[in-house]
């Protein structure tokens, strides 16, 4: 047998590397199609209103332009994801800044930015909300209706109930609340959307920078009234996307074709930097509520979590995002009792969408906050705390999912104090920072992450893989998991390459064309090492099932002589494709209806540390060092997963202390890279990598998910460290100089804030009254 | 429109370009080396980062009338299909590269930053790239392979 050595766990080069590192990869920017035009997108100025008129101004040659309405679509004015309210183009409301009314064309890139600003568009203003707060005040507008008959302004309720948390607040030694919210978060990807379109009798064919064709794909059948196999989507190199290129290469791509339709000619759409960060989704502003029941001893009795996002305008993503936020919110805790309520609130700000950890990161980031409150309250540690709390092997999640995977959090949580020297730091801290201006502090946080879609997601998706030799005898796989910088070409053909029993150099991956691959499903939800990656080992398997059958391949044998028997087995045959369909673990159940069981089939789990140092006269926060533990099964490529880990945290460094979306009516004010503060080489720490490998059942070679996890740490254990380093608690992430300013150099801010309450001063049970 | 005669890649080049085209579309579009990539338009990303005899800048902020008679370096400029430049190489197997986009602008930069200081310190790398933005890495994969270029050429010398 060749290949002795493990190509699985080994730092195999990026398979796209060598192109990108040469300059030579193309991404949709980089192309150009013969006749081809550009396109570009005339916005609402208007946070809500009713269009009474749109005016072509003077002085531009209209009749050269190609000019796109919603009357022009011909099939149904929506942008399909999980409901229809989102539409292509807007026919009379206008229901959010940014939204785009009439689509342009011209050869001319200059003289089509004259045109978009030469078109006015006349309004009659309508009442808007911006804010959850606003959004769900009893006076509020109605600004979205529910088809089911929810509350108005309301896309989406979650309950989830485990035990009965009513009967815990008359046991408690502690009752102990908290109020905590993040602000929006801009994915930025450097290379903004963009897409090419083409249109013919065939059909419409797009190429794009995008995470899911085969989103974009069904968005294009609506749209077009077409078809399924007269739509085509083909993912080019895409540089980088977070998420961001999840759901709304839907909506620009639609656009696309619409102009390249009605011109008969290709067109290209690629925003600018400014359309992009003004127009596109970001992450979903949040609030978490946390009312908790403690034992005197530090025990967690009950708690009740009351979590809501801001959805922005139209429905999108929000119901998964908030779904994935939901489960998450309860952490790695064993909870007795728990109800958390959660709702997805319509505002008129442009949609909110898909950023890495999906709904988790701001959950945790409340959670976690509250931790170390409770532990300040009960008198203990935000160590001790943790480990009298930790769910073990045996003990069962929020969504009564019995821990199967032999976790251990408590040998994690020792591991990661002591390599980031905690105990030590911590007792030196407490000595320097009274008598110096720099406050220093270390602070941690500890939670996990799911791996895959939630609950009976997989199922639904009902995923297919292919492998199919090609002319020189190497396999190549098919699948729509696209690449954007996490791996995923280099990962699935290490998982084909160990199985095969050939050379990783040998195994091709093809590039995502929807004509071409079967829908392997959305690249999303950190699924594509363990469940598409298992599919892809499964699909190996039937390759060799399937050579082996025909007797040209032997038990054992060379990389060679598997080429050999392939171009064989093509010969007699035709065609040499094997195919793997996923099939939901029997043991794993989800009730949608109750929000209970298995939610996910594994989870990651991490303890991330950070230290910072609060300069009190600038008032500016650093993280000078990370370390960031993790298990998340096998790592299939060491050098890619660091390059995960380390990239989330620095994310999660930006969404703790320096990225912030500022807001004027629901229009980004800040939409530029210069006052977009995202953290440059020189404001990042040390990030120290730390992998515990435990193999899980449901992954290739025992892969689990990695890539939002690092998005959910950061942010908690960088407040607690600020907590830690200031002694004054801050609720909200971003933190920035000026807010820290607003409580340091406003010592009532900080008396007149009831979270500062000593539980020595404020007896036991402190808040709120017991119902 | 302006004709303008610079040194791109080694080899003489003339164009004729209205004089205000910035560099970066002049690169892409008119000679059609597309590794010059375009993040923000505005000098603030780094993305379209070229060397301009010998010094960095930003592509988008240079007007092509300023490049007649200079010394252009593109990312083209630097390596081939067949034989990696050692800035290349080390981004390769050190995980340097993700999405990919920020990358040309980045070994460029590096090749700069080696340029000044052929041994760097942490923090002359940190400071040295700070210009070039990289949301994929975090940077740390990329320090790594700034400081595995500068071993190695220290021990090819």
């Amino acid at each position: 047998m060749a290949a002795k050595e493990s190509i699985v766990g080994s730092p195999a080069l990026r398979y796209e590397g060598e192109a990108k590192v040469l300059g030579y990869a193309k991404y949709i920017d980089d192309l150009h199609f013969p006749q081809m035009i550009h396109g570009a997108t005339v916005r609402s100025k208007f946070p809500r209103g009713r269009i009474t008129a749109i005016r072509y101004g003077e002085g531009i040659p209209w009749d050269e332009f190609t000019i796109v309405t919603w009357k022009d679509i011909p099939g149904e004015n929506t942008i399909v994801h999980l409901l229809k309210d989102h539409p292509c183009l807007v026919q009379e409301i206008v229901n959010h800044p940014e939204e785009p009314i009439v689509l342009l064309a011209h050869p001319d890139k200059a003289l089509l930015r004259k045109a978009v600003d030469a078109v006015t568009i006349e309004y009659e203003p309508l009442p808007a909300v911006f804010t959850i707060e606003e959004s769900e005040a009893p006076d509020a507008p109605v600004i979205w209706n529910s088809e089911a008959g929810d509350s108005p302004n309301v896309f989406k309720t979650y309950l989830m109930e485990k035990g009965h948390v009513e009967d815990v607040w008359a046991t408690a030694d502690y009752i102990i609340e908290g109020e905590y919210s993040t602000g929006a978060q801009e994915q930025f990807y450097i290379e903004n959307n963009g897409v090419i379109a083409e249109y013919s009798e065939q059909g419409v064919t797009v190429w794009g920078s995008m995470q899911c064709p085969y989103y974009l794909h069904h968005a294009l059948q609506l749209a077009f009234g077409l078809p399924e196999q007269k739509c085509r989507v083909i993912q080019v190199e895409t540089g980088g996307a977070f998420g961001g290129k999840e759901d709304y290469p839907s909506v620009i791509g639609c656009h696309a074709a619409l102009l390249a339709m009605k011109s008969g000619r290709p067109v290209k759409m690629v925003y600018d930097r400014m359309e992009d960060m003004a127009a596109t989704t970001k992450r979903h502003p949040s609030r978490t509520r946390h009312r908790t029941a403690v034992s005197k001893d530090g025990k967690l009795l009950g708690g009740e979590i009351e979590f809501a996002i801001d959805g922005g305008a139209y429905v999108t993503l929000s119901p998964v995002v908030l779904s994935r936020g939901t489960i998450h919110a309860a952490g790695p805790y064993n909870w007795p009792h728990l109800r958390i309520r959660a709702k997805a609130v319509a505002t008129n700000c442009p949609p909110h969408g898909a950023f890495r950890g999906f709904g988790a990161p701001q959950s945790i980031f409340g959670l976690e906050r509250h931790m170390d409150l409770i532990a300040k309250t009960v008198g203990i540690t935000p160590e001790e705390l943790r480990r009298r709390n930790f769910l073990q092997p045996g003990g069962t999640t929020a969504t009564g999912q019995l821990i199967k995977d032999p976790i251990d959090l408590n040998g994690m949580l020792t591991r990661a104090l002591e390599e980031s020297g905690y105990h030590a730091k911590r007792a030196e801290f407490a000595k320097t920072n009274p008598t110096s201006p720099i406050k220093r502090g270390i602070g941690f946080a500890t939670f996990m992450h799911g791996a895959g879609f939630t609950g009976s997601g997989e199922r639904r998706l009902n995923s297919l893989v292919a492998i199919e030799v090609d002319d020189e005898g190497k396999p190549e796989i098919l699948v729509s998991s696209t690449e954007f910088g996490q791996g995923t070409n280099t990962i699935l053909c290490q998982v084909a390459a160990q199985t095969l029993h050939i050379s990783y150099k040998d195994v091709r991956i093809a590039q995502p064309d929807t004509d071409r691959v079967p829908n392997s499903g959305p690249t999303v939800a950190s699924r594509t090492a363990m469940i598409v990656g298992k599919l892809v080992e499964d699909a190996s398997h039937n390759l060799l099932t399937c050579m082996r059958a025909s007797g040209l391949l032997e038990e054992t044998y060379t990389p060679e002589q598997f080429c050999h028997a392939a171009l064989a087995y093509k010969q007699q045959h035709g065609e040499l494709r094997a195919t793997a369909r996923y099939q939901a673990p029997d043991d794993i159940f989800w009730d949608d209806d109750k929000y209970h069981g298995d939610a996910y089939p594994a989870y990651a789990w991490a303890v991330y540390v950070a230290e910072v140092a609060v300069d009190t006269r600038t008032y500016m926060a650093e993280v000078k060092n990370f370390w960031a533990l993790q298990e998340v099964g096998k790592v299939l490529n060491p050098v890619l997963a660091k390059g995960q880990v380390e990239g989330g945290v620095a994310q999660g460094i930006g969404y703790a202390i320096y990225e912030k979306c500022v807001w004027k009516d629901g229009v980004m004010a800040n939409n530029q890279m210069t006052n977009y503060i995202m953290p440059t080489s020189a404001d990042l720490p040390p990030i120290h990598v730390l992998f515990e490998e435990v193999p899980s059942i449901h992954g290739p070679f025992g892969a689990k998910g990695i890539g939002e996890l690092p998005m959910d740490g950061p942010a908690p254990a960088i407040l607690n460290a600020i907590e830690e380093a200031t002694g004054v608690r801050f609720n909200h992430c971003p933190l920035l100089p000026e807010d820290i300013f607003d409580k340091l150099a406003n010592p009532t801010l900080i008396s007149a804030d009831s979270s500062q309450l000593q539980p020595a001063v404020a007896g036991p049970v402190f808040s709120g009254t017991t119902p | 429109m302006s004709t303008i005669t610079f040194t791109l890649n080694n080899s003489q080049v003339t164009v004729d370009a209205p004089p205000m085209t910035r560099l970066l579309d002049l690169l892409r579009e008119h000679l059609h080396l597309t590794g010059t990539k375009e993040g923000c338009g505005e000098g603030e990303c780094g993305s379209c980062s070229v060397l301009l005899n010998g010094e960095l800048v930003n592509s988008c902020l240079v007007p092509t009338l300023q490049v007649q008679g200079a010394t252009v370096t593109t990312i083209e400029g630097l390596g081939e299909h067949t034989h990696l430049h050692p800035i290349q190489q080390c981004f390769l197997e050190e995980g340097g590269a993700q999405c990919g986009i920020c990358t040309p602008g980045m070994i460029l930069a590096t090749h700069h930053l080696l340029e000044k200081h052929p041994a760097p310190t942490l923090d002359e790398i940190r400071e040295g790239l700070s210009g070039n933005l990289c949301r994929c890495t975090g940077y740390m994969r990329i320090f790594e392979a700034v400081q595995q270029t500068a071993k190695l050429a220290e021990a090819g010398k």
